[in-house]
């Protein structure tokens, strides 16, 4: 999300890296950076001030670590101010003592608020809650069967009348009491800010059903004007938190910063897509680290999600473990690889890759990819299988075949040979030679499947090992997996 | 070395893979694009009020005016020749505030560091911001004999594209053509429920299909249809749909060369962007730009406290000439994109 800002920051710390301590125009230097990362990234002005204070103090006052470099130095600063900023935990949702808990949700038109009811509805349902839907935005067309439709998909009802959004509020919360409904949502007009009596109108229907939580309904894409918006709603219903939708647009997002740093309410939740799983509680931590690219598996996970045929990769990655991997399985999964995107791309997402192996993935182009493609493409199945019988005669051929040269078919089965035996090690246990995170992920898988009996259980120790293999806590997946996975305990160190 | 890397991605997917293989097994999610073939739900709420009109009433200088501050203390900068440290920072201040971004903003800058301020300093920095907006900036409705003029209509999610079509097939209607909707968003729930509203209110022709149809047949039923009865001008609604993802936009290209096949002609591709939008609204720019040839952009929601800034950027760097502007929710709200008028408001003049 922030990516164009870890991308800065990144060039910030190679550029810090290697002086001995941190003087006063390198700081000068660096915190002009930072300045110009964040208001690239659209937070607003007076909050990147705020911001570049904040860090500038951190940095001079007393204890610098000694163990870290000034590159190092500024990094963690700038983690832990925007951590600090973006507030440290996730708000916990509690429930009314008295049901129905009423949530209201106001925002600019076009912020997502219809879609984000929708989501917010099926959350709660998730969560074990019995939600009702209250359709009060009579002003656009079709807002209301928008809202039906939605509804209807997440099995939710909605209550709606063609009368005053005052009366629907007042008229739907009296329905969800008598249907013994212990969620409400009210889903309202889109309005701008600065209409006062549109304005006016949202506050009477706070007013009348004194909603346990008001959230304004934020894009993530919002520029400057984000700071505005969220004051005044604030200003009019005392928000106790934001909701920030489209926050997969981007690199950057930067709105979260700007209306969190204004308004000093937490986000609370995050719509990251157009599906309506692709909705969950914000992490602070998980966007700080993220920010700063050190990685988040979690997104990779999505991203996973929405684009894999999960049956294919679990099938290779049996044989992954057990070294039969083929050249089939080699075409199959590099097939989902690029259907998840740039290789640059799944890198970056990955903790513990270093930043040289970074720049080189991403270097490789579809060109390249393709190459690769046609020259296993141009293979016998028995040749993929068993790349042993593959001979001078059978080179030239496949050179043939996929119009490249012998020397290259022969450069692709060394080095599949090569990773063969890579992924055999890493069913024995860690290798020092692999990039960190990865290494480690992958001894942890190891050590899960030997101790696992039946194939797809390998995998499953698979996946808690690279979970772990974050520096970052996590709620989302890693949470679930603990609670209804059962067994997935991520494996002790040795 | 790449198959090395390509290695490195197929351990990380295999691994990510079992996770999402167990998380399938366990759940099934809930999915906004399940196209429901089942009817519409009957209107249950038709219009409630008649939608009022600031049209007027309205000028872009009274609307944008509205937040001054850092503003006013740019306009009273005051002397000539070179300028300050401080008032290249307070003109900083003023564009990085109006969403321009911080590249164009240095650019700018830089112009008026070299240019100095001989006649103060807002009549250099107008006259640098007014040098952005050069582009050609007409509309057409003229196709190729026995061609139907298309306007297609692109943009991310919630801009306001099936909203300014309703306003826009006013205008049109207005002007004496004969109008045809096409409700290309099949995928947003009500999409085409919306747009009917606004071919009632506006007395144009729609065409619309189920949701999760192909956007491309409906495009080309619209077209033929309104071929067939001689209609003037087709405006096509497409779903919204983010810039970074490659299939969405091809399958935006798609839509595109369908409408652009006889007998339709696409004239004109608007991109709407909404105003409150910050340096995404450049990428989005580019993106569509290369996905559906965008010759023009409508800027909607100018009428709150956004200034729309990131505009210049866009003109200067891909010269997509903004055509509209969007003020407000009346059916007239839409009025013709004027530089002079946007220049000042940006200045707070």
């Amino acid at each position: 999300m922030f990516d164009a800002l870890s991308e800065r920051l990144d060039r910030l710390s190679t550029s810090l890296r290697s002086r001995g301590r941190l003087s006063d125009a390198d700081l000068d230097e660096a915190l002009s950076d930072v300045r110009s990362a964040l208001l690239e990234a659209d937070v607003e002005l007076g909050v990147v001030r705020a911001f570049v204070e904040a860090v500038r103090e951190r940095l001079s006052g007393e204890a610098l670590a000694q163990s870290l470099t000034p590159g190092q130095q500024v990094i963690k600063a700038v983690h832990e101010q925007l951590i600090e900023v973006l507030g440290a935990t996730p708000l916990k949702i509690t429930y009314a003592s008295k049901p129905p808990t009423v949530v209201l949700l106001a925002g600019l038109q076009g912020a997502g608020k219809t879609t984000a009811a929708a989501k917010l509805a099926a959350w709660f349902k998730q969560q074990g809650r019995q939600p009702y839907l209250i359709a009060a935005d009579l002003q656009r067309p079709a807002a209301v069967e928008q809202l039906r439709v939605l509804a209807r998909q997440v099995g939710v009802d909605v209550y709606s009348e063609p009368s005053s959004p005052l009366d629907v509020a007042r008229k739907g919360l009296a329905e969800a009491t008598r249907l013994g409904r212990d969620v409400v949502i009210i889903d309202t007009a889109g309005r701008l800010a600065i209409d006062e009596a549109l304005m006016d109108e949202v506050r009477a229907i706070a007013d009348i059903t004194s909603p346990d939580y008001t959230f304004l309904v934020i894009d993530a894409v919002t520029g400057q004007d984000a700071v505005h918006t969220a004051q005044r709603f604030h200003e009019a219903l005392e928000l106790s938190g934001l909701i920030v939708t489209k926050l997969d647009y981007d690199a950057r997002g930067g709105a979260v910063l700007s209306a969190r740093g204004v308004v000093g309410r937490p986000v609370v939740f995050a719509s990251t897509g157009e599906k309506i799983a692709d909705f969950d509680l914000f992490y602070p931590e998980r966007m700080a680290s993220r920010i700063l690219g050190m990685g988040d598996v979690l997104s990779l996970i999505e991203q996973a999600e929405r684009t894999m045929d999960a049956d294919v990769v679990a099938e290779s990655a049996g044989r992954m473990m057990s070294g039969t991997f083929t050249l089939d399985d080699f075409l199959a999964q590099l097939a989902q690889v690029r259907k998840m995107g740039s290789l640059g791309g799944i890198m970056k997402l990955m903790p513990g890759v270093t930043k040289e192996m970074r720049t080189a993935a991403s270097n490789v182009d579809e060109g390249e990819l393709n190459r690769v493609e046609a020259i296993v493409r141009s293979m016998t199945p028995k040749e993929r299988r068993d790349p042993h019988v593959i001979d001078g005669s059978r080179r030239t051929r496949i050179a043939k075949g996929s119009a490249t040269s012998v020397s290259a078919v022969n450069q692709l089965l060394k080095q599949f040979n090569e990773m063969k035996k890579m992924m055999r090690q890493m069913g024995n246990g860690p290798t020092p030679s692999m990039p960190g995170g990865l290494g480690r992920m992958a001894g942890l898988a190891a050590r899960g499947a030997s101790r696992s009996e039946q194939l797809p259980a390998g995998f499953e120790a698979l996946g808690a090992g690279m979970a772990s293999a974050t520096t970052t806590p996590r709620g989302g997946a890693g949470k679930n997996k603990k609670k209804k996975g059962g067994r997935v305990t991520p494996p002790k160190q040795r | 070395m790449i198959v090395l890397y390509v290695a490195l991605a197929i351990v990380v997917v295999l691994a990510v893979g079992t996770i999402v293989w167990r998380r399938r097994r366990r759940r099934v999610a809930p999915s906004l694009v399940a196209p429901t073939r089942a009817a519409m739900p009957d209107l249950l709420v038709s219009e409630t009020a008649p939608i009022p009109s600031i049209a007027d009433e309205f000028t872009l200088h009274d609307r944008l005016a509205s937040s001054r501050g850092v503003f006013d203390r740019v306009r009273s900068i005051s002397g000539t020749g070179e300028l300050s440290a401080d008032q290249l920072e307070l003109v900083e201040e003023v564009l990085l505030r109006s969403d321009v971004g911080v590249t164009t903003t240095s650019t700018v800058l830089e112009e008026l560091r070299a240019k100095g301020a001989p006649d103060g300093v807002v009549t250099a920095l107008r006259g640098i911001l007014r040098d952005s907006f050069t582009a050609e900036r007409s509309t057409t409705t003229r196709a190729d004999a026995g061609r139907v003029p298309v306007w297609l209509f692109v943009g991310v999610n919630g801009v306001g594209k099936t909203t300014t079509i309703g306003k826009l097939a006013k205008r049109h209607h207005d002007e004496g053509r004969a109008v045809m909707l096409a409700a290309g968003d099949t995928f947003r729930a009500a999409a085409a429920d919306q747009l009917e509203q606004w071919a009632t209110r506006t007395g144009s022709d729609i065409v619309r299909a189920n949701e999760g149809a192909d956007p491309g047949s409906v495009v080309h039923d619209a077209i033929g249809r309104a071929s067939a009865r001689g209609l003037d001008l087709v405006l096509a609604d497409t779903a919204g749909r983010r810039a970074n993802s490659t299939n969405l936009l091809d399958e935006l290209s798609k839509v595109r060369r369908v409408a652009d096949k006889a007998p339709g002609q696409v004239v004109e591709t608007l991109l709407v962007l909404d105003a409150t939008t910050g340096q995404n609204a450049l990428s989005q720019a580019r993106e569509f730009l290369a996905a559906s040839g965008v010759t023009g952009i409508v800027l909607t929601k100018l009428d709150g406290t956004a200034r729309g800034g990131i505009v210049v950027a866009i003109e200067r760097d891909l010269a997509i000439p903004v055509k509209f502007v969007g003020v407000g929710e009346g059916v007239d709200d839409l009025i013709v994109f004027e530089p002079d008028a946007f220049v000042d408001s940006l200045l707070g003049a």
